[in-house]
């Protein structure tokens, strides 16, 4: 038995600002991602992509392609020998188009050649004869069945009301509008890369990537490759960013059907261009919304009409629209609400999965309605949020409970405390570089409005509808040496780095070993959600604990003492009297454990015709204060400073948190002036850097943040997750900020030059 | 119609302080290609091809510039330097360090070349203003970050440099 060291180890555990365990190979350009990885003769693929939105497929003619040196496979739809489609939610989407192309740049054949230049030329080589069509592009004739069903399954994808209360009840202010949000991209840096290797007797395959969701990638690959799950094997390829574009499949399918064609590595890279038109995005969305309130500012109801335009696939608009519609009330207390949601396909390119995840559109409208509903009452946009703030114990629309820490009023206070930005209005020193416009320097000090804009959110944490998204871990203790292994996916969120600390906080030991990220261990669930630090965190909680216990059990043997006295403190292990204390080293010394563990949520329901239901697992709130500068002439913003209060639970590494807080609200930003993807009758007139604006270091202001941290009974370590509420509320809050500052009514995002000047109107509907 | 691809160019590229052949390629070949596929330097990235992300940046006779821009074919006779060349792999420089330590990477993909961006910021502004580091690095975008723990990282450089008298 040791004495007492008085040392207590305590860098690295839960709580602290520890940096990344990949921060240095990162930094140092040897980290490898997915674009990174070859092998021994490998070659290179690429898809040859639909140029129309809608059309019948009359030939293909591959001939050309073979007759280039170099090109050594090309495949269609005829050589996909498992489920000629696939899907998230349903199984709608084809690997590659058969008869009819329904969005421009949908996979229609592969090829695989010597170098990126041939498999270019070889794609040109591809003749395909087209019969083109008029493509659905407008989501309401999706609707109204004015246009012929675009897919065996229909044109609506989902359909969702929500009624509660009494429907008939009016209040004594009644403020209603309609709002839009364009299609945002994730726009991730590290574009879509695979490397698909073959099993030497052909029948399988190893596939490196980088996804949010290995599990689930390889269920849909082995469908479609038709063969059984054991024989497609995925490992994590170091992943660029994911921001929910990661969620779907998009090469994975194509290069393994590749490899296994020529026996050879294949691995396909997307261009920047490609990858716009290969992953699904954020929905654009039109909202119609009427709020009732009493005199004196209280929420009566909230009546809401909201369609999503899906596009040409399926992917998971579904769970996107039920989060629209259950988050229409946003954080605040309601008893009465009519609801109506659709999820539709068109022609447009397919959406799903983007942080924030349906929520985003619906925090634009409702907090629109706010400000609106602030000023026909008199009130304060501040006040009236704070009056109707929602608190542990109420009731959403859905007829849920809030079960979780709802410190909403708190956000609000502590956003509204924040001190504002001593930046003088139109800059400091008249600098014109600091102007709305910057280098561009086209602003006039003189000409300069300042607005602030206030908003708030609530936001879903894990998966809902009876889905059980759990997650699995394995811990090993070995000499001391603490190994994790999960399918987690790490695409810069940082879980590396807090499952190490999770670890070293549950048993002690310095040294915590992060094993390969692959499909060898159960499924983590998907990088989404904000979900894995609660989930994959629990797990790995989970996993340590009973390590832990087992080596309290022998500890308890080899030193007579009582297990359930025993308790982890720094590096060692002590006894709660404080008699004993023995380092975990020492304690460990020949011991080995090995202990795998799912962790579950608790279970949650379906909504039923009228949209009640328990559909949600838990939630999050967050608020968010912009300040802008704007020439209302030019039509020209900077935004001078967010601050926000957000609830995050605990935070277990506070600079993480930070960075995920400071992130998110550049894509918020982003959407809520620069970031659209701009599509006319079905085509896109923008994937490119270039001309899809993405927010510079000249674009972010400062953030200044406060984290409440009120651990939520309900979570495994107290903390919640913290990636999606930066992205929701900011963007609506920049929105009023601007709208204070010039005095009109802004009801689309993002916010253009056009819009402001007054050139152009809206709703365009 | 469709010719195959003409693998047969040979130069000498400088990289690095070494002399590397470029065997049986293709004329046609980016700067960025060229060192990641035919030179094994990984560190550089390829984010956009068309010079807007700065996440390929390197320096090419001590120019930063967008290797994905450069034909390869052209750099011969010029002195390039990769993030390779930044420092050995385990010892990272100040600004490298700065960044793991301040929290100014998430997912990496941007990091080599805005660690190319501000070693060159600071060779030519040692002790820049939050503005000055803001308008000199806007030509790297970083979606994950926001920006704000890459300005601090860079402003602890600055710091730490200057009370070591290295500024």
């Amino acid at each position: 038995m040791s004495s007492v060291t008085g040392e207590r180890i305590s860098v690295g555990r839960i709580g602290d600002s520890i940096s990344r365990p990949d921060g240095t190979p990162k930094v140092q350009g040897s980290y490898a991602f997915s674009s990174d990885l070859s092998a021994e003769n490998c070659l290179w693929g690429a898809t040859l992509r639909s140029p129309h939105p809608s059309a019948r497929i009359v030939s293909i003619d591959i001939s050309g392609a073979y007759r280039i040196a170099g090109v050594e496979a090309v495949i269609t739809a005829a050589d996909v020998p498992g489920s000629p489609t696939y899907g998230l939610i349903s199984s709608d989407q084809p690997v590659f188009a058969a008869d009819v192309v329904r969005y421009v740049g949908e996979p229609i054949a592969a090829v695989a050649a010597d170098h990126p230049e041939t498999c270019r030329r070889a794609l040109a080589a591809i003749v395909v004869v087209y019969e083109v069509l008029e493509p659905l592009v407008d989501p309401e004739r999706a609707i109204d069945g004015s246009h012929p069903d675009i897919h065996p399954d229909g044109n609506v994808i989902r359909r969702q009301r929500i009624v509660c209360g009494d429907p008939d009840i009016v209040g004594d202010v009644v403020v209603e509008d309609d709002y839009e949000i364009g299609m945002q991209d994730q726009a991730f840096l590290g574009l879509e890369a695979a490397m698909a290797l073959p099993d030497d007797d052909g029948g399988g395959v190893s596939l490196y990537v980088a996804t949010q969701w290995l599990h689930e990638d390889q269920k849909q690959i082995a469908a479609c490759l038709g063969v059984p799950l054991s024989k497609v094997r995925l490992t994590l390829g170091g992943v660029g960013g994911a921001f929910g574009a990661r969620e779907d499949i998009s090469l994975q399918v194509h290069t393994c059907l590749l490899a296994l064609r020529t026996g050879r590595p294949v691995r396909i890279h997307y261009s920047r261009e490609e990858s716009f038109l290969g992953h699904v995005h954020r929905h654009p969305v039109r909202i119609w919304m009427r709020h009732h309130a009493t005199s004196d500012g209280r929420l009566v109801k909230v009546e809401a009409r909201m369609v999503f335009d899906g596009g040409a696939y399926a992917s998971t608009s579904s769970a996107v629209l039920i989060n629209g519609v259950t988050h229409a009330q946003g954080p605040y207390r309601c008893d009465n609400a009519v609801v109506d949601g659709y999820a539709v396909r068109t022609n447009n390119l397919p959406c799903g999965a983007m942080r924030g995840f349906g929520v985003v559109q619906a925090c634009f409208a409702h907090e629109g309605q706010m400000d609106k509903l602030a000023a026909a009452c008199g009130i304060d946009p501040v006040e009236i949020r704070l009056l109707n703030a929602m608190v542990t114990g109420d009731k959403l629309i859905t007829g849920q409970i809030i079960e979780n820490v709802a410190p909403v009023a708190r956000c609000i206070r502590e956003t509204a405390a924040l001190p504002l930005p001593d930046e003088p209005v139109g800059g400091h020193d008249h600098d014109p570089m600091r102007l709305p416009g910057g280098a561009g320097r086209t602003a006039d000090s003189s000409h300069i409005v300042r607005g602030i804009g206030f908003a708030v959110a609530i936001k879903n944490l894990m998966y809902s509808e009876t889905f059980d998204d759990y997650s699995t871990a394995r811990c090993r203790l070995s000499d001391g040496v603490v190994t994790l292994k999960f399918a987690t996916s790490e695409v810069g969120q940082g879980f590396i780095t807090i499952a190490g600390q999770i670890a070293r906080s549950v048993l002690g030991f310095d040294t915590v070993v992060i094993d390969s990220i692959d499909t060898d261990v159960g499924s983590a669930g998907s990088t989404s959600a904000s979900r894995q630090t609660w989930m994959s965190g629990g797990a790995v909680n989970a996993a340590c604990i009973k390590v832990r216990d087992l080596l309290f059990a022998a500890v308890a043997v080899s030193h007579d003492v009582d297990p359930l006295s025993l308790a982890v403190d720094g590096g060692d292990i002590i006894a709660a009297a404080g008699v004993f204390r023995i380092s975990a080293l020492e304690a460990a010394s020949g011991l080995s454990f090995d202990e795998t563990v799912e962790y579950h949520h608790k279970p949650t329901e379906d909504l039923d015709e009228n949209g009640q239901g328990n559909c949600h697992t838990a939630f999050a709130f967050v608020a968010h204060r912009a300040v802008v500068d704007v020439d209302p002439e030019l039509g020209l913003v900077k935004v001078i400073q967010i601050a926000t209060a957000q609830d995050v639970g605990r935070a277990l590494n506070p600079l993480s948190v930070l960075g995920q807080i400071e992130g998110g609200i550049a894509q918020g930003l982003g959407l809520a002036v620069m970031e659209e993807i701009i599509m006319t009758n079905g085509h896109v007139r923008n994937p490119s850097f270039t001309d899809y604006l993405l927010p510079t270091f000249l674009d972010m202001p400062t953030v200044i943040a406060s984290l409440i941290e009120e651990p939520d009974p309900f979570a495994p370590l107290g903390a919640k997750g913290v990636g999606e509420p930066p992205t929701i509320s900011s963007t609506p809050a920049i929105v009023a900020a601007i709208r204070d500052a010039i005095g009109k009514p802004l009801n689309r995002v993002p916010v253009r030059p056009t819009d402001i000047i007054g050139l152009r109107a809206f709703p365009s509907i | 119609m469709s010719e195959s691809v003409a693998l047969n160019e040979q130069y000498e590229l400088h990289v690095n302080g070494e002399a590397r052949p470029v065997r049986d390629s293709w004329l046609g070949e980016s700067l960025l290609y060229v060192l990641r596929e035919r030179l094994g330097l990984l560190g550089s990235k390829g984010a956009c091809e068309q010079g807007e992300c700065g996440s390929c940046s390197v320096l090419v006779d001590g120019e930063l510039v967008c290797s994905c821009l450069v034909l390869a074919a052209s750099a011969v006779d010029q002195s390039i330097v990769t993030i390779e060349g930044i420092a050995p792999i385990g010892a990272p420089s100040d600004v490298q360090q700065a960044f793991v330590d301040a929290g100014a990477v998430q997912c990496g993909f941007c990091t080599p070349g805005l660690i190319m961006a501000t070693h060159a910021l600071l060779e030519r502004t040692a002790d820049p203003t939050e503005f000055e580091i803001r308008e000199e690095l806007s030509g790297n975008v970083c979606r994950c970050t926001g920006y704000g723990r890459i300005i601090e990282a860079v402003q602890r450089v600055a710091v730490s440099r200057r009370d070591s008298g290295l500024a």
